[in-house]
């Protein structure tokens, strides 16, 4: 994700996301959640809609 | 940086030369047979990285002229015929369409088979064998994303912002308590190693100075661009899960939240590069560049081979022999 954003929790604190430009998970495998720690790959995750779509 | 003690032949005479001021007559012996194992030779990938270091750093008493010195380059290039040679036995050639240089790259890494160094890091490995792992890697480290740097000037529009926006994290957003080369330096000294630059030259194996070697090589010749983003993009997608490993495995033998900063941050930083590094740089060069898509794939493989060697080399040395490596004092 990248461009003017931020990110919260469900209790509406502001998760530091550490850079300008994040990656979200959308496995749900992820130990950083809401953000991706590649975990996906071990998880054999494929998104729907292709490579662009992410 | 103190010039490193030579293997060799051809690291000898570079070194001698090196310890005069430029210039000052430097002959090579030539060097031809195969070039299979050539990432083992220790001759060789020592004198390639002393060659190289003149564009970084350069070396204590070294007279810095070098670094454009007519013979000194033309020791290089001969050296990278050679290493370039190498490579390519090392990672066969891939072809692939220009638009599916992303999904390609994410298919090498699935397929990867190397040694699983981070699985042996996170549950078996000694401290003195983790400090071994740091001291090793801190050869690269310690210039963590200077060599994917001179990428920057050789490419433009969309691939030139998504290599920027790579590197700026690398070097902690112009912050330099979270630059990523400053971060190792935390690993370093909770692990008792000396964070100069360059201190373990001497002990690191030819296999080690051939993954930045191996970088090096892509970064400066600007023929091979392609395979410079190809390496950076493979480097990326197999980062976050073994950072993840080598933090819970330096966890496991005792070290903070400071010591393992490093580990921890790639984890994250990592997830998010490999999506730019893949998709908007390596994608968009290909678009930019059709014909560099198979040398994208090339830097690739070249990549998870050098490091697959790497990681065979340690794993195996751990196996055979308990001792601290010390080739010189």
């Amino acid at each position: 994700m990248r461009g003017d954003f931020e990110l919260r929790t469900q209790s509406g604190e502001v998760i530091d996301g550490g850079r300008g430009t994040v990656a979200l998970c959308r496995c749900g495998l992820s130990a950083i959640k809401p953000l991706c720690d590649g975990t996906h790959k071990v998880g054999g995750f494929h998104a729907s809609g292709g490579d662009r779509e992410r | 940086m103190r010039l490193p003690h030579p293997r060799g032949p051809v690291s000898a005479a570079v070194i001698d030369a090196l310890g005069h001021p430029c210039p000052y007559p430097l002959a090579v012996p030539p060097a031809d047979g195969p070039v299979d194992g050539i990432v083992h030779d220790e001759d060789l990938q020592l004198a390639l990285w002393t060659c190289y270091e003149m564009h970084y750093r350069g070396f204590d008493g070294v007279d810095d002229d070098w670094e454009w010195a007519p013979s000194l380059i033309a020791v290089r290039g001969a050296l990278e015929e050679r290493w370039l040679a190498g490579l390519r036995l090392l990672a066969p050639p891939v072809e692939v369409e220009p638009d599916a240089v992303p999904s390609a790259l994410a298919e090498l890494v699935a397929a990867d088979d190397g040694p699983s160094l981070a699985g042996f890091l996170q549950r078996k490995a000694t401290l003195e064998q983790f400090r071994e792992f740091v001291a090793q890697r801190s050869v690269y480290h310690l210039k963590e994303a200077d060599p994917h740097s001179w990428g920057i000037p050789r490419l433009e529009g969309s691939a030139k912002a998504a290599l920027i926006e790579i590197q700026v994290d690398e070097y902690g957003g112009g912050r330099v308590e979270r630059m990523h080369s400053e971060l190792f330096r935390d690993v370093m000294r909770a692990l008792d190693l000396d964070d100069d630059y360059g201190h373990y030259v001497d002990q690191a194996p030819a296999v080690t100075l051939a993954v930045t070697n191996t970088i090096s090589l892509f970064g400066l010749r600007r023929s091979l661009g392609g395979a410079l983003i190809g390496h950076l993009a493979a480097f990326e997608m197999t980062s976050s899960l073994p950072n993840r490993r080598y933090g819970n495995g330096l966890r496991r033998l005792g070290g903070d939240a400071t010591a393992t900063r490093f580990y921890d941050e790639h984890v994250e930083a990592d997830a998010v590069h490999e999506q730019i590094a893949a998709h908007d740089l390596c994608g968009g060069y290909a678009r930019q560049h059709p014909e560099a898509a198979s040398d994208i794939l090339f830097g690739a493989t070249a990549c998870l081979a050098v490091e697959a060697e790497f990681g065979r080399y340690l794993l195996g040395r751990w196996e055979s022999s308990p001792e601290p490596l010390s080739r010189t004092a």
